[in-house]
């Protein structure tokens, strides 16, 4: 019945999405691709140039510096993200009172957009450092670094504690039940039967955060702007900048050329974790 | 339930009218149309009056659009690839000129090109006119002469850096008793208020060394002249309402509210800023003095110039150039048109039929000049990049907050100069 009706009405539901779709990504996207092959000051006049924009990506050694802070800033968050989400999701699934409370609070942080959350934190984390008679965050590139990690965590931790609370609900009890019969401690239920369970929670969320460390904008923007001279400049905002920052039509191309290979790096680097955690998956 | 329904209705009404400026203006599109996208926020709501009265008075339609602040290259990049491109907008100088050369239309013939008080208000790429000035502005030291009378000093006691040092360092000692928390507002280093002194108060020593060059632009600067950049930029961060190291949140608003709640009695800015402040202050209670640089102390004016230059769509049609063109003419010569720019804007125009303008700054640069001052050119737009200004902006940070040394800051201001020169080609 079903199978039938959607047989027929299949492009009434498929149709619009995929048009969506087309308009506002695939071709953007695919014009974005030969646009890094070109020079130009608005996207009407382009002159191709063949490789030449990719070669000048690494002009003054600030790609590097943004690439290799990514790196770091998107394994750090993402490592702490998922053990503290985890950890909280483990004691709001104890039934204590007032759970939904805190879940409800822990999950708010993600409905505030980054620009606003980078302004707010640019607030509060300088009126500390200044406190404790630190050079703020725009002085220093570690007090900088060390504010975007707290803002992504404060933003991200409810987000992906809903994840892993939804996968722990779905750990059948029997299990859980069977063990403690056994004899199995606290401990051993953890690391034997809950983790191994939500092992697909463990792929979405750390794809998630992978990712989103990598492409992180708008909180390095507001946050720190990239100051002190770039030393806090994310790969987002590195290529921003080289599209928007520099005058003269060069760096347009540049810049997205930049943008190209910071698109196949954020896909290997998501497939090779999605392989890596998938592969732990269980079946029960 | 009654109440959500109207809340419904409310919201979906102001987000309809939010819409509606963003519709590009169709009708009579024979007789050509006007698009201006506006640099300069503090002006648009005027803009947006001459704009509807110039329609009134002759039918042709007229959008004004304003860039939010900072944003205007990143907005007319976006723009300038639409269909209903501007007709018209602006560059600031020679190096903003090179982004946009391709698109500007020659005005050497135009009507507003013969009402230009001088040659050199304009941008040229070869012998085409690329872009006009509309606007002349002048920036220096306010100061507060209230508060100046009250620490027993008048304008007239400072006419030299030294002057300026020692009352600046005896109202610093003094501020508790004066009631103020230092003689300088805070140099904040914030993108909002930063490029006061990586772009104007960097144009002094500039400034200075094409002089005693005789040159107007260089590919190697050669920083004769930094260590009066560091006297003046030291006695703004050492006589400030706030300590070095906070600079760098410091906006403009904080700057401009520190002026205008009497914390502080000099505030190095522009004409621009006589909107603002007179609303507090009467114009007596103002004046703005010459950046005084201990190089040519007597002579020298306040700073200024332009790096406002209205520039004309070659891309758009042929009645919408002509459109474009009337427009602009019509702004600098007619009655309404001359008068808003002066009164309503607070612009001095370099325009033969200019008006005279109600700004006391403006006034005072005009006197200035008739005592005999040279006016201190506007040298920052031949600086190479943007990517200049903020290196020495950060640099400039950095020194202000104790973390960063002045070898770090004349860095940036010679080495980069020549690498982004040479980048720029």
């Amino acid at each position: 019945m079903v199978g039938k009706s959607l047989k027929k009405w299949w492009p009434v539901f498929v149709l619009p999405t995929l048009a969506a779709f087309i308009i506002g990504f695939l071709w953007p996207f695919i014009w974005g691709i030969y646009l890094s092959f070109c020079k130009f000051t608005t996207v009407k006049d382009v002159v191709w140039v063949g490789l030449s924009n990719y070669k000048k990506i690494f002009i003054g050694g600030d790609f590097s510096h943004a690439f290799w802070l990514t790196v770091v800033f998107a394994f750090v968050s993402s490592i702490l993200i998922n053990v503290l989400a985890f950890a909280i999701a483990l004691a709001l699934t104890k039934g204590y009172k007032g759970t939904n409370v805190f879940r409800t609070v822990f999950f708010m942080p993600n409905l505030i957009g980054g620009i606003v959350l980078g302004y707010i934190w640019q607030t509060l984390l300088n009126g500390l450092l200044s406190m404790w008679g630190q050079p703020l965050l725009k002085l220093s590139a570690t007090n900088g670094f060390i504010g975007m990690i707290v803002l992504l965590l404060w933003q991200q931790i409810g987000y992906m504690m809903i994840i892993y609370v939804a996968g722990l609900n779905n750990v059948s009890p029997d299990l859980i039940e069977a063990a403690q019969i056994d004899g199995a401690t606290a401990r051993q239920i953890l690391f034997k039967i809950k983790i191994p369970m939500i092992m697909p929670s463990v792929t979405i969320c750390t794809f998630l955060t992978l990712t989103n460390g990598f492409k992180m904008f708008d909180q390095n923007l507001s946050l720190t702007g990239g100051d002190p001279g770039k030393q806090s400049q994310l790969l987002a905002l590195n290529i921003y900048d080289t599209f928007y920052g520099r005058s003269g039509p060069a760096w347009k191309g540049i810049g997205q050329a930049k943008a190209v290979v910071f698109f196949v790096l954020v896909v290997v680097i998501a497939l090779i974790q999605l392989r890596a955690t998938s592969s732990k998956e269980v079946q029960a | 339930m009654k109440m959500r329904k109207i809340a419904a209705m409310g919201l979906s009404a102001v987000m309809a009218t939010s819409m509606v400026p963003v519709l590009p203006v169709m009708a009579d599109d024979a007789a050509g149309k006007v698009y201006y996208l506006n640099f300069k926020p503090e002006q648009d709501e005027a803009w947006q009056n001459l704009a509807a009265k110039y329609t009134e008075e002759t039918g042709v339609p007229v959008t004004v659009v304003t860039a939010a602040s900072g944003q205007y290259e990143t907005t007319l990049q976006s723009e300038m690839a639409k269909s209903d491109a501007p007709t018209l907008f602006q560059v600031n100088g020679p190096v903003g000129l090179k982004n946009w050369k391709d698109y500007c239309y020659d005005l050497s013939g135009s009507d507003i090109y013969s009402q230009l008080t001088s040659d050199a208000y304009t941008v040229k790429d070869g012998d085409a006119v690329d872009g006009i000035a509309y606007v002349i502005e002048s920036y220096g030291l306010i100061v507060n002469k209230t508060l100046l009378e009250k620490a027993g000093y008048t304008v007239d006691d400072i006419k030299s850096f030294d002057d300026l040092k020692k009352v600046a360092d005896d109202i610093q000692a003094r501020k508790d008793e004066l009631g103020v928390k230092g003689a300088f507002t805070s140099a904040g280093m914030d993108g909002s208020s930063d490029w006061r002194f990586k772009t104007h108060l960097a144009n002094l020593p500039i400034y200075y060394e094409y002089q005693a060059d005789g040159i107007d632009d260089t590919d190697a600067i050669k920083g004769t002249y930094l260590d009066n950049y560091k006297n003046v930029f030291d006695l703004y961060i050492t006589d400030s309402t706030c300590d070095g190291a906070e600079l760098s949140a410091k906006t403009a608003d904080d700057s401009r509210n520190e002026f205008i709640n009497g914390d502080a009695v000099f505030y190095q800015n522009g004409s621009w800023e006589y909107g603002e402040l007179s609303k507090t202050y009467s114009d007596d209670e103002l004046a703005m003095i010459p950046i005084y640089f201990g190089v040519d102390d007597e002579n020298e004016g306040l700073a200024t110039g332009t790096e406002n230059f209205w520039c004309v769509n070659k891309e758009a049609s042929e009645e919408d150039i002509q459109a474009t063109l009337d427009f602009m003419n019509w702004c600098v010569t007619s009655e309404d048109g001359t008068k808003a720019m002066s009164e309503d804007m607070g612009f001095t125009i370099p325009f033969k039929t200019a008006q005279e303008s109600t700004n006391v700054f403006v006034k005072q640069d005009a006197e200035y000049t008739a005592a005999g001052l040279t006016p201190v050119s506007w040298n920052f737009t031949t600086m190479p990049s943007e990517e200049w200004k903020n290196g020495l902006g950060t640099a400039l940070t950095l020194y202000a907050a104790g973390s960063g040394s002045w070898d770090d800051v004349v860095s940036a201001f010679v080495d980069n100069w020549a690498t982004e020169k040479a980048l720029s080609e």
